[in-house]
C-alpha cells in the first residue's frame, strides 16, 4: 500500500512507520505542523510542534528512505481543537483536546487530504490493534494496557479505521525504545509527551482565563445552598477537581469538598462532599462508531477519561446518542469528556457526554449538569 | 529525474568544482605573513579583482561574505545604523514589498527592536516597483529615510526592477540605497556602476560557484556599522578568516556566466518559453505569473487554481520531478506567498502557485519530464482541494 506516516518526532511514530517500511509498504512522511508559530526548541515533555521535533521527524523520514513534508494544518488546528478547546470550558464542559485533534485532524484533514493525494491508509504510533472482523475492521485496545491509546481513537469511524494502521498495538513502550535503539533511531530516550501540546506551561486554568476572561462569582455548597466563596470564572472549574477551590471555611462535617457542579449560565460553581460525584447514568451525544452501530440494550464496558478503569454498563440508544447505566457508581464524570464503549477489547463508539444522573433505587433521580 | 529548481540553487560547473577541489588541499591563511599566506592573499585578491570586472565595480568594492544572507544583514543593519548614527532623524528603511526573507527579516528586526521604521513599498500585479511607487513612500520626507532596498531580479516570479531609475528618485538626497541582485548575475549582466546603489549583494551558489559564500558590493563612501566584529579582514566591515576555496571558485563562476551569458540566456529563454506554453497546453486554467518582458530568462511561475502548492510539489517529487512552491518556508512549512500577495492575488491563490527556474545544465528532457507528470499532479491535488487560509483573528 501507499501509506502515509504521520511523524510527530518522537520515537513511536518513528518505530511505526518503520514497521509499515518493513511491511513492504510505500511510505511517505509528513510531519504536523499545527501552529504558525512554532518554537525552536523542545522544553518540557511536549512531543510536538517545535521545530526540534520537525527535524527528528526529518532525520527519522530520512533513516526510513521515506520522503518528508510538513504539513501545515494549523487553521484547521485552530478552529477544530484550540477554539473548540475554549468555547466547551467556556460553557462548562471538559474537553479532552487529543480526541479531537484525533478525530478532526489526524485522521480526518490528513486522511482526507492524503486519499484525495492517492495514499491508501495512514500509519501512527497509537497503541492500539486493528483486526479484521466480521464486519470488516475493528478497533480493539492495545496488549500493553498501560499505554493502551484506544481511548483517544474511540472517536474514529469505521471508514477512518479501515485506512489507518497502528503497527505498536501488540508492543509495550519498552520493546518500543528498544527497537528504535536497534534500528539507531535517534529519538529512541526521548521523553513520552503529555500534557496538552498548546498549553507549554502546563497552566491550562491561567490559560483558559486570559482567553475567557474572568468573570467573578459565587461558590455555594450543593447541600445547604449557602456561599462558601468566590470564584474567578466558573469555566476554570472541572467537575470533580479538588484543590484550588480557596474555601476560607471547612464544610460543617469537617469533610473535603469537591466541585460537584459548574453551572456557567449563572455563572456559579457548586461545591459538596464527594458522594455528590457519584453518578451511575450517562447520556452521550454526537455518537461516532467503529463499526456496527450499538445494539439497543447490549452490556458493554465504558471509560471517560484516558487512562480511567472501564467500568461494565448496559447502554441504549437515544434520539441523538446514547445512554448509558452503569453497574457501578463512577465518580467526577464531567460533561464534555467522551465516553467511549467497549465490546471486550473492541471499540463500539464514543459520545460527547451530555448529562450524567445518579439513580438509586428508592431514591428520586438526581440530576447533575 | 528533472530538477526545475535552479534559483533555490543551481549546480557547480564543473570546471569550478575542479578548481576548488584543488585548493582545498593548499595551506595558507590570506592573513599570514609567510609564503603559504601570501599566496592565498593572492588568490583571493585575484578573484577580488575578478569579481569586480565581472560586476562593473572596483576590487577595493568587493566584500567577501558567507553569502547573499549576511550580505543582506550587512546592508540593512550595518548600513541603517551608520546613517543613524551620523543623523539621528534618519529611521525610515523603505523596501519593497516583494524582497527576500533576507531583507524583510533584518527590516522587521530593526523595525521592532531597534527603532527604525520600515515602510514597504508597493509593487505593481507584474511585480515591479516605480519611480512613482517609491516616491509616493518617500511622502517628501526625504530627510528621515536611511537606507531604500529593491531587489534588481526577484526569487519567486523573476520580474526585473529598473534599479537606476529608483535611484534617481532618491540621488543627491542623502539616502543610501541597496539592491539584492543574489538571482542576477547568471542571467543579466550586472554592472555596479551603472546601477549606481551604494550597496549590492550577490550569491556563490545561485551562479554556479559553492555554497557558503558571497559578497557585498559596497560603494567607497558607503559606511557601514560592522555585524561581525574580528580581525577585520574585510575593509574593516566584516571579519573572519577568508574562505579561499570557495572565493576563487565563486569568481570563476561568475566568470564563466558572464562568458557564456550570451548563449546560454537565449537557449534558456527560449526552454523556458517552449516550457510555459505546453504548461499551458497541459493545464488550461494555469495562470502565469509575473512580468512578460521584464523577467529573469529562467523563471516560469504559475497559479494552479485549487491545486494547493505544496500538493502538487509532492505529487511531482513522487515522480522525480522537482519544484518549488516558490515562497519562502518556515521550518518546511510553505506560507502564502507574499510577493503574490503584494502583486494582488488573495490568499488563497497565493498558496496554490508553483515556480520552475531553470538553470545552466537545463535541458529539453527536464520540460518534457515535467509535461508528463503535470497533468496528473494537477488533477489530484484539485481533487486534495485547498484547506482554509489560516485566519489570523484568534491566533496563537
Amino acid at each position: 500500500m501507499r501509506v502515509l506516516a504521520a511523524l510527530s518526532g518522537g520515537v513511536d511514530s518513528a518505530v511505526a512507520a518503520a514497521r509499515a517500511v518493513d511491511a513492504g509498504h510505500e511510505v511517505t512522511a509528513v510531519h504536523l505542523a499545527l501552529s504558525r508559530n512554532r518554537e525552536s526548541l523542545r522544553t518540557g515533555a511536549r512531543g510536538c510542534c517545535t521545530i526540534e521535533d520537525a527535524n527528528d521527524a526529518f532525520r527519522a523520514a530520512d533513516m526510513l528512505g521515506a520522503p518528508f513534508y510538513v504539513w501545515d494544518l494549523s487553521a484547521e488546528f485552530q478552529e477544530a481543537v484550540i477554539d473548540d478547546f475554549i468555547s466547551e470550558y467556556a460553557n462548562g464542559r471538559t474537553p479532552n483536546p487529543c480526541l479531537r485533534c484525533n478525530e478532526r485532524i489526524k485522521f480526518q484533514a490528513v486522511l482526507e487530504r492524503g486519499m484525495a493525494l492517492g495514499f491508501d491508509a495512514v500509519v501512527t504510533g497509537h497503541y492500539a490493534q486493528v483486526f479484521d472482523g466480521p464486519n470488516g475492521k475493528e478497533l480493539h485496545r492495545a496488549l500493553d494496557m498501560t499505554k493502551d491509546q484506544s481511548y483517544v481513537l474511540g472517536v474514529l469511524t469505521h471508514d477512518q479505521i479501515s485506512h489507518s494502521l497502528f503497527p505498536l498495538g501488540d508492543t509495550t513502550k519498552d520493546e518500543v525504545r528498544k527497537e528504535a535503539e536497534r534500528r539507531g533511531i535517534l529519538v529512541a530516550q526521548k521523553p513520552d509527551s503529555h500534557d496538552i501540546c498548546f498549553i507549554p506551561d502546563g497552566d491550562t486554568a491561567g490559560w483558559l482565563s486570559r482567553r475567557i476572561g474572568e468573570k467573578p462569582g459565587d461558590v455555594i455548597d450543593a447541600v445547604s445552598g449557602d456561599v462558601v466563596g468566590h470564584h474567578e470564572g466558573a469555566h476554570a472549574y472541572t467537575v470533580g477537581q479538588r484543590r484550588g477551590l480557596a474555601l476560607g471555611r471547612p464544610a460543617p462535617d469537617g469533610a473535603r469538598r469537591y466541585v460537584v457542579d459548574v453551572d456557567v449560565p449563572n455563572n456559579k460553581v457548586m461545591v459538596g462532599p464527594p458522594t455528590l460525584l457519584d453518578i451511575n447514568v450517562i447520556e452521550a451525544i454526537r455518537p461516532t462508531w467503529a463499526g456496527p452501530e450499538l445494539v439497543d440494550g447490549s452490556k458493554v464496558g465504558v471509560q471517560f477519561r484516558a487512562h480511567g478503569e472501564e467500568i461494565s454498563a448496559t447502554a441504549f440508544k437515544t434520539e441523538d446518542g446514547f445512554r448509558v447505566e452503569l453497574d457501578q457508581m463512577a465518580r467526577g464524570v464531567a460533561s464534555g469528556q467522551a465516553a467511549v464503549l467497549y465490546d471486550g477489547t473492541r471499540v463500539v463508539g464514543s459520545g460527547t457526554i451530555n448529562r450524567t444522573k445518579r439513580k438509586v433505587q428508592g431514591e428520586q433521580l438526581v440530576g447533575s449538569n | 529525474m528533472a530538477y526545475l529548481d535552479h534559483a533555490a540553487t543551481t549546480p557547480m560547473y564543473p570546471e569550478v568544482a575542479a578548481t576548488m577541489a584543488k585548493l582545498l588541499t593548499e595551506s595558507g591563511n590570506p592573513s599570514s605573513l609567510h609564503a603559504s599566506g601570501r599566496r592565498a592573499r593572492r588568490q583571493v585578491e585575484e578573484a577580488r579583482e575578478q569579481v569586480a570586472e565581472v560586476l562593473g565595480c572596483r576590487p577595493a568594492e568587493v566584500i567577501f561574505t558567507s553569502g547573499g544572507t549576511e550580505a543582506n544583514n550587512i546592508a540593512l543593519k550595518g548600513i541603517a545604523w551608520d546613517q543613524r548614527d551620523k543623523d539621528p532623524n534618519r529611521t525610515r528603511i523603505l523596501i519593497s514589498a516583494i524582497e527576500h526573507h533576507a531583507i524583510l527579516d533584518p527590516a522587521h528586526w530593526l523595525n521592532d527592536h531597534d527603532g527604525f521604521e520600515v515602510q514597504f513599498i508597493p509593487v505593481t500585479e507584474t511585480g515591479i516597483v516605480t519611480p512613482e511607487a517609491l516616491l509616493k513612500t518617500i511622502d517628501n520626507d526625504f530627510d528621515s529615510v536611511a537606507l531604500v532596498s529593491v531587489m534588481l531580479a526577484n526569487n519567486e516570479v523573476g520580474t526585473i526592477n529598473d534599479i537606476s531609475e529608483l535611484v534617481n528618485v532618491t540621488s543627491g538626497k542623502g539616502i543610501r540605497f541597496h539592491t539584492d541582485a543574489v538571482q542576477a548575475p547568471t542571467w543579466l549582466k550586472v554592472n555596479f556602476d551603472e546601477l549606481g546603489v551604494c550597496a549590492m549583494s550577490v550569491s556563490g551558489h545561485k551562479v554556479g560557484g559553492p555554497h557558503g559564500v558571497g559578497a557585498i558590493i559596497m560603494s567607497r563612501d558607503c559606511t557601514v556599522t560592522p555585524l561581525i566584529h574580528g580581525g577585520g579582514q574585510e575593509r574593516d566591515v566584516r571579519s573572519g578568516t577568508l574562505d579561499v576555496p570557495a572565493i576563487v571558485a565563486f569568481a570563476q563562476a561568475l566568470q564563466i556566466s558572464a562568458d557564456r551569458r550570451n548563449d546560454q540566456v537565449s537557449r534558456i529563454a527560449n526552454l523556458r518559453d517552449d516550457l510555459v506554453a505546453k504548461v499551458k497546453g497541459a493545464v488550461p486554467d494555469a495562470i502565469y505569473n509575473g512580468d512578460l518582458t521584464n523577467r529573469l530568462a529562467n523563471n516560469a511561475h504559475f497559479t494552479f487554481p485549487g491545486c494547493l502548492g505544496d500538493s502538487l510539489l509532492m505529487l511531482l517529487d513522487a515522480q522525480g520531478v522537482e519544484t518549488s512552491v516558490g515562497s519562502a518556508c518556515s521550518a518546511g512549512v510553505p506560507q502564502p506567498s507574499h510577493v503574490l500577495l503584494a502583486m494582488g492575488a488573495d490568499e488563497d491563490s497565493a498558496r496554490c502557485t508553483l515556480r520552475f527556474t531553470l538553470g545552466h545544465n537545463s535541458t529539453v528532457q527536464d520540460v518534457a519530464d515535467l509535461i508528463a507528470q503535470l497533468p496528473g499532479a494537477v488533477e489530484r491535488a484539485k481533487r486534495a482541494g485547498v484547506p482554509k487560509a489560516f485566519s489570523m483573528t484568534g491566533a496563537e
